[in-house]
This record gives structure tokens, C-alpha cells and sequence, in this order.
């Protein structure tokens, strides 16, 4: 057990992956020696050698191609994608090759493909670095998009989406890359995929939430306990597929709910969980459900994104207004 | 300021064009062009040739007809096209991997698919997937098949299986996708074992060739992959499989990836979808090329040798055909895909929603 970044658990997971399977191959742009833009790859070429962690050619959509057919060949690529706002470039591969490979061959060939790539904001990035991505992806059958919140669930839930046959897509938070510690066990352990978390046990409301801002719900519960409102805090983990189960059993109990993401309120998947509700758990509700996202602006530039992405103070008035309703 | 050009562009530009003649072992009169390729083919390499134009023929002629009856779902065309399509793919192995595109649905037969699974395919069905060779599906989209080759072409190189390449396929107007040039510049970078082949057949759709790129040539393009390349007569089928033969003893040698252009025609249409040539072509523009089909020279060249005569062919085209008929029955018995079967197969482990889902329509297809 040591505290570490979430940056540091993603290498470990890395490092504990690439150690236990020798069909593990991580490559991108400036993975190798570099150890990645972030030092996520950190080490690891240096360990592994270059036929397992390399460089490619400054293409993404032939990093994923590549990806793609190593996959097919029998490898286990983990591909990174420097910055989410290239990934782009790489959609056909994504979207149109990998995410279908299991249902096109009827599961006789498949192509186990984690993509690793940072996302979101806050960390007064060039324009283009910064983006909260996940509805393009989280829209796509075939495909699993996971967002760990913090260190600890980065490398259990990086280790099982590594080991899960279908593709993944892995989406790591750039504010929280050197923002949080956690204590983390040494070695192997997972964290299932497909598994919401409730993070906070509460009766009074629940809030929903995924990335970066579970932790800004985290605040926003321990702030309204010592005013004796007990908040329950789901943290999603895997956003597509979202586990409607744990959120229902959630509003079951506390009968009112507030969603919150990072993202433009017209992007994200807090339409999805709400349309979840709405078919699932409406009988449940005492109050409308609340809502917390991003203005449906283009993601700002460097200079404005704290005053636009959402904080403890946005989530704590939206809590009491649907407290109050 | 000089009145001299630091650089002279026109004559940079003009020596683009400078380019070799294409690879050619039979011309279009069945006169043989390069006697040393030509006589190292027997008598039997020459009639094998020739049977595998006849069945992709042969194979067309039969689709087109269940086209026209509708019962054929998507087909593209092959009409022309034979000598590029077998000369190349019949100097694949078994053990290599290929990557075709819709076109190249005779290769995938010739690599293992049966003519009902294609037929599937064609129809849409996932049985049409399901074939046993090295293969994947035919690619809808143009230049994905390029990035993936390379992708498997690394897979191959690190599984150390030495006699193995991975073949790939894009027209004329897959060269101008940015993932043409990504893939060959990947397969480039790291010296693996691909074939990039494009099947120039002039038109991409309507658009003519010309208005894909102001390069003289299609092969060029891999030249800043550092890349070989060639370009090779497409309606000549000794020299389709002799460059083939020759880039994959190349590739095999640990000598990193080719690209070949075979310079080629689609009689026909581009898709049975029902699209006109003659809103794109003219009468004069196909002409030539009907000229250079590669049945008629080496038919020409086997008759003179007196290893062929038309009711040998006649006879066979009617067994091939026969045979296509009892693959369209085997398609037919096929019953449709469900619903239940595509959920289970999205995942490996499907999803708590999907579940449910499952549930629901297993009922609703057993009653
Ligand atoms: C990425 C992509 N864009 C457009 C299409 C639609 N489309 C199908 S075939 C075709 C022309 C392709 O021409 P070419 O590459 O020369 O191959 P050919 O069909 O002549 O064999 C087009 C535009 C497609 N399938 N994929």
C-alpha cells in the first residue's frame, strides 16, 4: 500500500499488465522513451523493451488501425491517443472497425483493443486539448467507455478493461492526473467494469455522477452532512453501458436525484441516465430530476474554463433547489 | 533579385513523369512481352491461370443473373477485372492474411471462403462472415483496410511467422483517403510484411481517375512511405501473379512492405445498385479495354499451344455455374439472423440492459 497519483496507478496497472500477459503491447505518440506526454508510460519501455512499447508514426487513425489488426492477429493493444480532442481522426477505427469486429464475426475473431487517452478540462491546455468527449463514443454498441474518478478505481478498472475481450475505451481525467492521491495496493486487484459505485451513502438526495466531478459531489455531501442532509454520491465508472440497477436502488430509496457531469449539458451522459429514470424509476421521484453540466457552449478557451466547468457550488445550489422542491 | 528561379518546380514537376513502363509478360495481342517470366510458367501454370479468369467470370456472369432475379444483396462488379484479382491472389498462401475490399470477394473465395458464405455476405447475413480463412470481410470503407493491413502485418511479423504476409486491396480512388497513405506509412515505419495493392480500374464510382490526383501515377504514393513500388498491366495475369509472387518472396525476406498498382478496367457498372457508366463513359472510353481482356489473350496463347478449345470452356463455365446455383440454395435454407443472436454478440459479456433485452426478443422469436 502507497499514495499515489492517478497517474501513478495508471502506470502500475500498466506495468502489472504488460507483466502478466506478453500479448500486452502499449504504443502511440511519444509512449517510448518519453514515457508519454503525461509520464504515464513512464519506465516502461525501459522494462519492457521496444517490441512491447513504442512509437508510432504521428496518424491516429493509424494507431488504431494498427491496433485494430494486432488485435486480430492475436496481440492485446492498449493504443494511446495523446489528447481526446485527436481522437477524431480516429473515429472510423473506433466506432466503425473495432466496436463491431465481435458482432461482425459472430465472436469467431475479435480485436481486445484498450484505448487509453486523457480528457476534460481545467488545466489551461491549448485549444483542442480539452474537451469532454464521451457522448461520441458512449453512443456506440460494441463499445465500453470507462472514466475512472480517482486513483484507486484508475488502475483496478484499467487492469479489467485490459483483460475484457471487447474494446474499451479508456478515458483518464487530465485535472485529476496529479490533483488526487489515493492509497493503492501494490500488485494486482480489479474493479468490475459495467459496476456503478455509491461513494457516499445517503437517504435525503442522490447524485449521479462521473469523472471529475464525483469528487466535486463528494464535497458537496460532506458540506450538507453538517447541516444534517445526507447525500448519497453514485460514481458511474463505466458510462457506457451506465448500470441503471445501483441508480434506481439509489432512488428507491431517496426518492430525489441530481445528475452531474463535466460536459456541455447537450454532450456528456447525463441524458442517457436520465432517460434511465425516467423509464425505470419515475414512480420513485418526489421532485423533478435535477440537472448539472456545462453550458452548451464550444469548450472555452484556457483563460475561462474554471468560471464553465461545473464546481461544488453549482452542484450544491442545484441539490437544494431540488431539496426544496 | 535574380531573374533566375532559385528552384526549378516545372522540371521537378515534369519529372514525376518520368516513370518505367508497366510490368507486362503477355501483351495484348498474346504476343509475350518478357519470354524468361513467360517460360518459367508450365503448360499446367497457364491452364490454371486461365480456369481461375473463367470461374471469376463465370462467378460474375451467375451473380449478375441472381442479381437481376433479386437474390443478391450487394454486389460490386468484377467484370475485367479478372487477371489483377487472380494473378494477384493466387500468389497468396494459406497462412497470409488478407484484407480485401468489396470488390474482392473472388480473392476471398480463392483463400477459403466458400461461394454460399459470399453469397451471405451479400445478402447481408452474418454466416457471410463467418469463413474459415485468414480474411477478414470484405471492407466497406475505402482506406480502412490499409491501416488495418498494417496492424496485422505487425501481428504477423511478431508472431515470427516467416512465410506469412498480410494483402491488402483499395481501388483508384481509396488512394486519395488519408488512411491509404497512414497505413503504407505505418507498414513503412516498421518494415512489416504487407502487400498494398491498388486495383486501378480507372473510375472511382464516376470519378475518373485524373480528378483523384495530379500524381502521374497511383504506385508513386508509396514512394514517400519509402515504400517499392510498381505499376503493373492489371489485364495481363502473368504479370499480375509474377509481381505478386516476386513482392511476396520480397516481403518475405524480411525486406518490409510493396505497393503494387495493376493497371485495370470494370467493365460493368460500379455496384448492381443500379448505377449508369454510360452518364461517366463512353462507348469509345471502354472500347480499348474490352481490346486487352485478359481471357481473350491468354486464351489466345493456350488454343496455339492447343491446351484449350471453347467446349472445354463452354463445359466448364456450365459446371461452375451449376455450382453457384447449388450455392445459392445453400444460402436460401439459411434462416435470417435474430435479434437475440445480435445482442448476444455484441459483447462477450453483455451488458445488464442487454440482458433484459435478450430475454425480451427470445421470447417474442419463439412464437
Ligand atoms: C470512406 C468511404 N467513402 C465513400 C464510400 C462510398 N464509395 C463506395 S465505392 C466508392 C468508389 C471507390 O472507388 P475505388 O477506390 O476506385 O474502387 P473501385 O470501386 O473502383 O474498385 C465510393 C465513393 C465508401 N464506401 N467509403
Amino acid at each position: 500500500m502507497a499514495k499515489k497519483t492517478y497517474i501513478q496507478a495508471i502506470t502500475d496497472a500498466l506495468d502489472i499488465v504488460l507483466e502478466d500477459d506478453p500479448k500486452t503491447l502499449i504504443f502511440g505518440e511519444d509512449v517510448g522513451k518519453n514515457g508519454g506526454v503525461f509520464r504515464t508510460t513512464q519506465g516502461l519501455q525501459e522494462k519492457y523493451g521496444e517490441d512491447r512499447v513504442f512509437d508510432t508514426p504521428l496518424a491516429e487513425s493509424g494507431i488504431l488501425g494498427l491496433a485494430t489488426g494486432l488485435g486480430l492477429t492475436g496481440w492485446r493493444p492498449i493504443p494511446e491517443i495523446q489528447f481526446m480532442g485527436f481522437s477524431f481522426e480516429a473515429v472510423d477505427q473506433i466506432v466503425g472497425q473495432e466496436a463491431r469486429m465481435r458482432f461482425r464475426f459472430d465472436g469467431t475473431k475479435t480485436s481486445p483493443v484498450t484505448i487509453r487517452t486523457p480528457y476534460g478540462g481545467g488545466t489551461h491546455t491549448a485549444e483542442m486539448h480539452a474537451d469532454n468527449l464521451e457522448s461520441y463514443f458512449t453512443g456506440t454498441p460494441g463499445l465500453r467507455v470507462v472514466m475512472p474518478s480517482n486513483p484507486y478505481d484508475a488502475k483496478g478498472l484499467l487492469i479489467s478493461s485490459v483483460e475484457n475481450n471487447d474494446p474499451v475505451l479508456f478515458m483518464e481525467n487530465l485535472k485529476l492526473y496529479r490533483s488526487m492521491k489515493d492509497d493503492i495496493p501494490d500488485g494486482k486487484y480489479t474493479v468490475p467494469l459495467d459496476k456503478a459505485n455509491v461513494v457516499r451513502e445517503g437517504s435525503d438526495i442522490t447524485i449521479v455522477a462521473y469523472g471529475a466531478e464525483v469528487n466535486e459531489s463528494i464535497k458537496v455531501a460532506d458540506k450538507l452532512a453538517e447541516d444534517n442532509i445526507s447525500v448519497e454520491v453514485i460514481d458511474l465508472r463505466t458510462v457506457s453501458p451506465i448500470d441503471s440497477e445501483t441508480i434506481f436502488k439509489s432512488i428507491e430509496k431517496t426518492h430525489k436525484v441530481v445528475i452531474v457531469q463535466e460536459a456541455q449539458k447537450m454532450a456528456g451522459v447525463g441524458a442517457q441516465v436520465a432517460s434511465a429514470i425516467s423509464e425505470g424509476a419515475v414512480l420513485s421521484l418526489d421532485a423533478p430530476v435535477g440537472r448539472v453540466a456545462a453550458p452548451n457552449s464550444v469548450y472555452p478557451f484556457a483563460q475561462s474554463e474554471d468560471y464553465w466547468i461545473p464546481g461544488a457550488d453549482e452542484i450544491e445550489e442545484k441539490v437544494k433547489e431540488i431539496l426544496n422542491y | 533579385m535574380a531573374n533566375e528561379p532559385i528552384v526549378d518546380f516545372e522540371a521537378i514537376k515534369n519529372d514525376l513523369t518520368n516513370v518505367p513502363k508497366p510490368i507486362q509478360v503477355l501483351n495484348e495481342s498474346a504476343e509475350v512481352t518478357d519470354q524468361e517470366v513467360f517460360d518459367s510458367f508450365s503448360d499446367d501454370d497457364l491452364v490454371e491461370f486461365m480456369k481461375k479468369m473463367v470461374w471469376e467470370r463465370a462467378l460474375h456472369e451467375q451473380t449478375m443473373n441472381f442479381s437481376r432475379q433479386g437474390r443478391m444483396g450487394f454486389y460490386a462488379p468484377t467484370e475485367g477485372e479478372e487477371a489483377s484479382e487472380m494473378g494477384t491472389v493466387l500468389a497468396m498462401k494459406k497462412q497470409d492474411y488478407l484484407l480485401p475490399a468489396y470488390r474482392d470477394v473472388p480473392q476471398l473465395i480463392q483463400h477459403g471462403a466458400t461461394v454460399t458464405e459470399a453469397y451471405l455476405w451479400s445478402r447481408g447475413h452474418v454466416i457471410g462472415n463467418k469463413f474459415k480463412a485468414r480474411s477478414l470481410m470484405p471492407q466497406i470503407i475505402i482506406g480502412a483496410a490499409y491501416n488495418e493491413a498494417a496492424g496485422v502485418a505487425m501481428g504477423i511479423k511478431k508472431n515470427k511467422e516467416e512465410d506469412a504476409i498480410a494483402f491488402t486491396y483499395t481501388g483508384d480512388g481509396g488512394t486519395s483517403q488519408g488512411d491509404s497513405y497512414e497505413g503504407m506509412n505505418f507498414a513503412g515505419a516498421f518494415q512489416v510484411p504487407a502487400l498494398f495493392i491498388v486495383q486501378n480500374n480507372g473510375f472511382a464510382i464516376s470519378t475518373p481517375r485524373k480528378k483523384q490526383t495530379a500524381a502521374p501515377t497511383l504506385a508513386q504514393k508509396a514512394v514517400a512511405a519509402g515504400i517499392p513500388s510498381v505499376q503493373v498491366d492489371g489485364m495481363d495475369i502473368l504479370a499480375c501473379y509474377a509481381v505478386a509472387k516476386a513482392a511476396r518472396d520480397y516481403i518475405t525476406a524480411g525486406n518490409g512492405p510493396v505497393m503494387i498498382e495493376t493497371l485495370t478496367y470494370r467493365y460493368g457498372a460500379h455496384s448492381s445498385a443500379g448505377d449508369d457508366p454510360k452518364r461517366y463513359r463512353t462507348k469509345e472510353d471502354t472500347q480499348p479495354w474490352f481490346d486487352k481482356d485478359p481471357l481473350i489473350r491468354l486464351r489466345k496463347v493456350l488454343e496455339d499451344k492447343g491446351l484449350w478449345s471453347d467446349e472445354q470452356e463452354d463445359k466448364m463455365v456450365e459446371e461452375y455455374k451449376a455450382s453457384f446455383k447449388d450455392s445459392i440454395k445453400e444460402a436460401d435454407k439459411v434462416a435470417p439472423d435474430k435479434v437475440s443472436d445480435m445482442l448476444k454478440r455484441t459483447f462477450e459479456i453483455p451488458t445488464p440492459e442487454m440482458r433484459k433485452e435478450i430475454e425480451k426478443f427470445v421470447e417474442k422469436e419463439s412464437k
